[in-house]
């Protein structure tokens, strides 16, 4: 049995750092400094109040005529989802379901699709009208919740939150009939999905799939769970844009963010013989786990010098070949710290001289929506041979040996190792090789 | 690359019918029921007033140091459990030549539950006069009085660092999350990663427990459960005309899934209990809340698994039925059934679910179980409360008593709410 080989053909990306391709990547190009102050809700009452939130967000916009009804029952992560789908379809010139006049590009069977998702917070305001109704003498009774109260919900309020909803609404939008899954791994969520849907290239379950991660957890249901775990940037509040600096000296905490980052992966034949634009071969993948991310109050980044290792090793290569590093850099100290040595454990002295890049000055945390989203910030690296500047990295924390910039630099890069660890110990990470047109 | 065969060597269970795999399977054999009126908080006033919940759980009967997981869920505590046993079973814990860095964990587990009583109150005392939440409110009042790690470990994954914590794995990490068909999925794709070689043994199975208000409302709200409050022990009713929907279940199963050669090279071979030989994986790309009615979802998992597998339908001895009891699912399985095995077919099919309920995330890995079982004992289990004939439903359920047949492989089905169908395929492992 041969492996096929997977490429990536087409990308989607919606994040503060801008939606689509192009406008993502004039962002991070520019440096732009692209984290406000929460304006979704009134985050007074917490100690973070800089977000990365998605301007202008709209499914609607996206979906087919016949389904803009669907809209009413996505929770803003599916919406993410969604709209990143479209692009990356779009972008790959991949014809699916959702253009009624036209004929499939790929078999529907033969299309898969695997969005990464996380924990969807429910909207309080919708629970909260109707839990009104069964409040006596100020307190929540659920016996009366029981018999009439939760009858003020939509009926179809469960489907708003599943994980899973992100992967069915884009297979039911998309038409993609093929095999079809629901990562939710936290921050690791997207390279494992890409990996994973890669495989499925690899033992031809599949021609392409959509695949990489998606979550909005900027609601304040996700944000009071956020801060109580105590990761987030708290003294910034007045100066947003800067909050998250990862690797800087000066960092003190992670910005949430919403985010989504899916990649078109394609039978590389396939790909070749329709004339796609090829961006990079998924060439190596490697993911491990640490034993200690169990206590989530220590700082722990999954064991990431071992999933980089195999990543490389899978790849055939050895750290030497590798031309840029996209980091995670939460901008959480003990993380940032942990994440630059595991960094410099696989490379070793060679660490200072291989560029390396960060994203989460610009877009902060995206947790499910990470690494698709830093996956896309790769493979635009290497497309346009340009590593894009680490906002808000100055000065590199005591022991920080990464090769960060906070200008752009031109490099010709071949290889590109893309990694990513969650809060619980999970860590995953992806070897691409630039193709050669 | 030549594909490497994969083994079950390890399982373990936390059900409504019983703490360990052979009393659940001795339950199931008798036909017993595990569901009872809901206890686990009031549900007397829902449309549901009864489910399918383990009875009598304490995480310190099964592990040493239960303190190491005192934060975590109701869920989370069952795959411990499971897990525990599967890992004794598999005899890897005095293996001490296990490179712990190829010791992967690939889980179907379900998000954990809410923090109801101190949520609920939450939101009512940080309710504007003018019906919207005060958000301001939310945060300061949030800080006082929600616990970080209950809300923090309602992140599915968090299961997967608490079996890594418990038998120190550094390998590969994943948590799928295809609703009802999350723990076939990840048997199914842990199966595909030892194939090829990208670890030695994986921990797999899924744990869930939805028996919250909201989940239970949740489902309530979609009319997707039984309400059969009257008939509580029956009332799960899988292919038989009375059926009215699902009965919401908790639970964990766990199995070790581990290199064929690998298991020989540490003399294990006395410890393969099956070998997985196909998985196949579908979406209905239909409707958010229906099945596909043409079944070609299902067909098309169930193809993919046969196809995977190299095998032909007359191979199989007997199905694991999704077999919800949802008047939908069992009329649209059964199409699904006959569109792969042929119009006629007398492959006998059944549904555990009509004793332990709807296990959601763990379902999946559960049944696989019982599948195993079915080889090694040369049994099938029933589907009981069959009684009614529905003329959509006309295959050979197995019903009410279980059944001696020379079992060799066995197809297991699952389908999740949104079309996410998967299928997998055991059999006998010849050494």
């Amino acid at each position: 049995m041969v492996d096929r080989q997977a490429v990536i053909t087409g990308i989607g990306v919606t994040s503060s750092a801008g939606t689509g391709t192009e406008e993502f990547w004039k962002t991070l190009l520019e440096g732009g400094a692209c984290l406000t102050a929460n304006s979704i809700f009134d985050p007074a009452g917490f100690p973070c109040r800089a977000a990365g939130q998605i301007e202008g967000l709209s499914a609607r916009k996206v979906v087919p005529k016949s389904y803009r009804k669907a809209v009413k029952v996505m929770a803003r992560d599916i919406e993410v989802a969604v709209v990143a789908a479209d692009l990356a379809f779009k972008d790959a010139g991949i014809v699916t379901r959702a253009d009624a006049e036209k004929e499939m590009s790929i078999p529907p069977g033969r299309l898969g699709c695997n969005v990464g998702a996380g924990l969807i917070c429910c909207e309080l305001d919708e629970l909260g009208q109707a839990a009104k109704t069964s409040v006596t003498n100020g307190k929540f009774d659920l016996g009366t919740w029981g018999h009439s109260g939760m009858n003020n919900l939509t009926p179809l309020w469960l489907l708003k939150y599943l994980p899973n909803m992100l992967s069915c609404h884009v297979t039911i939008i998309h038409g993609a009939e093929g095999p079809s899954n629901c990562i939710t791994c936290g921050a690791t969520s997207g390279i494992l999905s890409v990996a994973e849907s890669a495989r499925w290239i690899a033992r031809d379950a599949a021609d392409a799939a959509v695949a990489g991660g998606a979550e909005a957890k900027l609601t304040p249901l996700g944000v009071l769970r956020q801060s109580l775990l105590g990761r987030l940037a708290t003294d910034s509040n007045d100066r947003p844009e800067s909050a998250c600096r990862p690797f800087d000296a000066t960092h003190s905490g992670t910005v949430m963010g919403e985010g989504g980052g899916l990649l078109i992966v394609e039978n590389a034949e396939r790909a070749k013989s329709r004339g796609a634009k090829i961006y990079a071969e998924i060439a190596g993948f490697g993911a491990a786990c640490d034993p200690g991310g169990i206590n989530v109050t220590e700082p722990n980044c999954g064991s990431l010098d071992l999933a980089v290792s195999k990543a490389v090793t899978d790849a055939g290569l050895t750290p030497g070949d590798i031309d840029l590093i996209v980091t995670q850099g939460t901008g959480v100290p003990g993380e940032d710290r942990l994440e630059s040595e595991a960094w410099e454990k696989v490379f070793g002295d060679a660490i200072c001289d291989i560029p390396a890049m960060a994203i989460t000055g610009t877009t902060g945390s995206l947790f499910a929506g990470q690494s698709g989203v830093t996956l896309a910030a790769g493979v635009l690296a290497m497309w346009n041979q340009t590593i894009p500047p680490t906002v808000n990295f100055n000065t590199p924390h005591d022991g920080c040996r990464l090769s960060l910039a906070s200008e752009p630099r031109e490099r010709n890069i071949k290889y590109a190792v893309i990694a990513a660890f969650s809060v619980g110990g999970q860590s995953a990470a992806c070897v691409l090789k630039r193709c050669e047109s | 690359m030549n594909r490497k065969r994969v083994v079950i060597t390890g399982m373990g269970t936390i059900n409504p019918l019983g703490h360990d795999v052979q009393t659940t399977w001795t339950g199931l054999l008798e036909g017993k029921s595990g569901l009872s009126k809901t206890e686990i908080f009031d549900a007397s006033t829902f449309p549901s007033t009864f489910s399918a919940q383990v009875k009598d759980f304490n995480l310190a009967d099964h592990v040493e140091d239960a303190d190491k997981h005192r934060h975590a869920g109701r869920h989370c505590t069952f795959a411990i459990a499971a897990a525990v046993q599967a890992w004794k079973q598999s005899g890897l814990g005095r293996y001490d030549k296990l490179d712990r860095d190829r010791l992967g964990i690939y889980l179907g587990s379900g998000e954990g539950s809410l923090d109801f009583d101190n949520f609920i109150s939450l939101v009512v005392d940080a309710w504007n006069e003018d019906d919207t939440l005060n958000a301001v409110e939310w945060g300061r009042l949030g800080f006082e009085r929600m616990d970080m790690h209950r809300e923090i470990e309602q992140e599915s994954h968090m299961v997967v660092a608490h079996l890594a914590a418990e038998f120190g794995a550094r390998g590969p990490a994943f948590n799928v999350l295809t609703a009802c068909a999350a723990s076939t999925q990840a048997l199914g794709e842990a199966a595909c990663m030892i194939r090829r070689g990208e670890a030695d043994a994986i921990i797999s199975g899924g744990a869930h427990s939805m028996i919250h208000p909201l989940g239970l409302m949740g489902f309530n709200r979609l009319t997707a459960l039984s309400v059969k409050n009257d008939e509580i022990a029956t009332a799960s009713r899988p292919f038989d005309a009375t059926r009215d929907g699902f009965v919401l279940g908790e639970g964990a199963s766990i199995l070790i899934l581990e290199d064929y050669d690998k298991v020989i090279e540490r003399g294990a071979s006395d410890k393969i209990l099956a070998e997985i030989i196909g998985y196949g994986s579908s979406a209905d790309a239909f409707r958010i809340t229906d099945q596909d009615p043409s079944g070609d979802g299902a067909t098309a998992a169930m193809r993919a698994a046969l196809s995977d597998a190299k095998m032909d339908i007359a191979q199989i001895d007997y199905v694991s039925a999704h077999g919800t009891a949802t008047v939908q699912n069992d009329q649209v399985e059964t199409l699904a059934m006959k569109q792969v095995f042929g119009p006629k077919t007398t492959v006998p099919i059944s549904s555990v679910k009509s004793m332990l309920g709807h296990l959601i995330a763990a379902a999946g890995a559960t049944e696989l179980i019982t599948c195993v079982m079915a080889i090694r004992d040369q049994i099938l289990p029933p589907t009981t409360n069959l009684n009614t004939p529905d003329p959509d439903c006309d295959l050979d359920y197995i019903p009410n008593k279980s059944r001696k047949a020379s079992v060799t492989t066995c197809m297991s089905n699952s389908m999740g709410f949104g079309g996410q169908n998967n299928t997998l395929i055991i059999t006998a492992c010849g050494t």
